[in-house]
């Protein structure tokens, strides 16, 4: 299952379904930074409202690419993490350090806008 | 309600969705509130992704338990791969030998309330979980 990536703007918006393959995954870490290179993007939002599970290997893909973006100078912020995903990932010792996240969409423009504008 | 137990076979990554699909769906079917079935299907994915990358192949079997006043999900996860020598390094936080994050086993262990654990070098692995409803 591949996951859709949207252009708007400066801004690059990959939306997570529900149950992606490790395959799907890894994926959508090249997909994305091909397409943060092409379009020249600044910022990514990633979000992982329709995800039920996040695991070691989602976890650490995410890291991933938000590390990998950031060495192409562009800004990355997970949205979405449900109350109960997040219980099980504290749980499991999972707590995406390094990685900044918003409550949804609306909120990881904000965060992208406010970092733009601190950068003129 | 299903009785008896569901057997998935594990063998690639698309198993691993499979598997903690079906510990979700059986957790809802037990009444288990939204966000335990959720640590259920987490500790299923981590028990299964421990089987593909370091045994290839295993299988992840999902029961009902019944205890004396309470009633739970057992998964017990089983392969014959290359099995853990030190068990009690694989329990630590951090250790890992696959290049993984290593946190699969200590964080399986938080996630339930019953854990056990039983390996062989060369035989391999066999872990026992359990969460019981509150």
């Amino acid at each position: 299952m591949e996951v859709p990536i949207l252009k708007q703007g400066d801004v690059l918006i990959a939306t997570f379904q529900a149950a992606l393959s490790d395959a799907d995954l890894n994926q959508l870490r090249s997909g994305l930074v091909q397409k943060v290179v092409k379009f020249r993007s600044r910022g990514v939002i990633v979000d992982v409202t329709a995800m039920d599970v996040m695991d070691s290997f989602a976890s650490r893909t995410l890291r991933e690419i938000t590390h990998m973006i950031r060495l192409r100078g562009a800004d990355t912020v997970i949205v979405g993490i449900q109350p109960e995903v997040a219980l099980a990932m504290v749980q499991l010792g999972l707590t995406l350090e390094g990685v900044a996240t918003a409550l949804d969409l609306e909120e990881g423009l904000a965060y992208l806008n406010q970092k733009f504008a601190t950068m003129h | 309600m299903s009785d008896g137990e569901i057997q998935v076979a594990i063998n690639s990554d698309q198993d691993i969705i499979l598997a903690r699909q079906k510990g979700r769906a059986l957790a809802a079917e037990l009444g288990f509130a939204a966000s335990d079935a959720t640590l259920i299907a987490t500790a299923i994915s981590e028990l299964a992704r421990n089987i593909v990358s370091y045994a290839h192949r295993g299988e992840i079997a999902l029961k009902i338990v019944n205890g004396a006043d309470r009633q739970g999900l057992s998964i017990v996860a089983s392969d014959c791969g290359p099995g853990i020598p030190d068990i009690r390094q694989a329990l630590r936080d951090g250790f890992s030998t696959s290049g993984s994050l290593g946190m699969g086993l200590p964080g399986v262990r938080r996630l339930m309330d019953e854990f056990e654990i039983t390996s062989q070098p060369g035989r391999g692995t066999t872990v026992a979980v359990k969460k019981w409803k509150h």
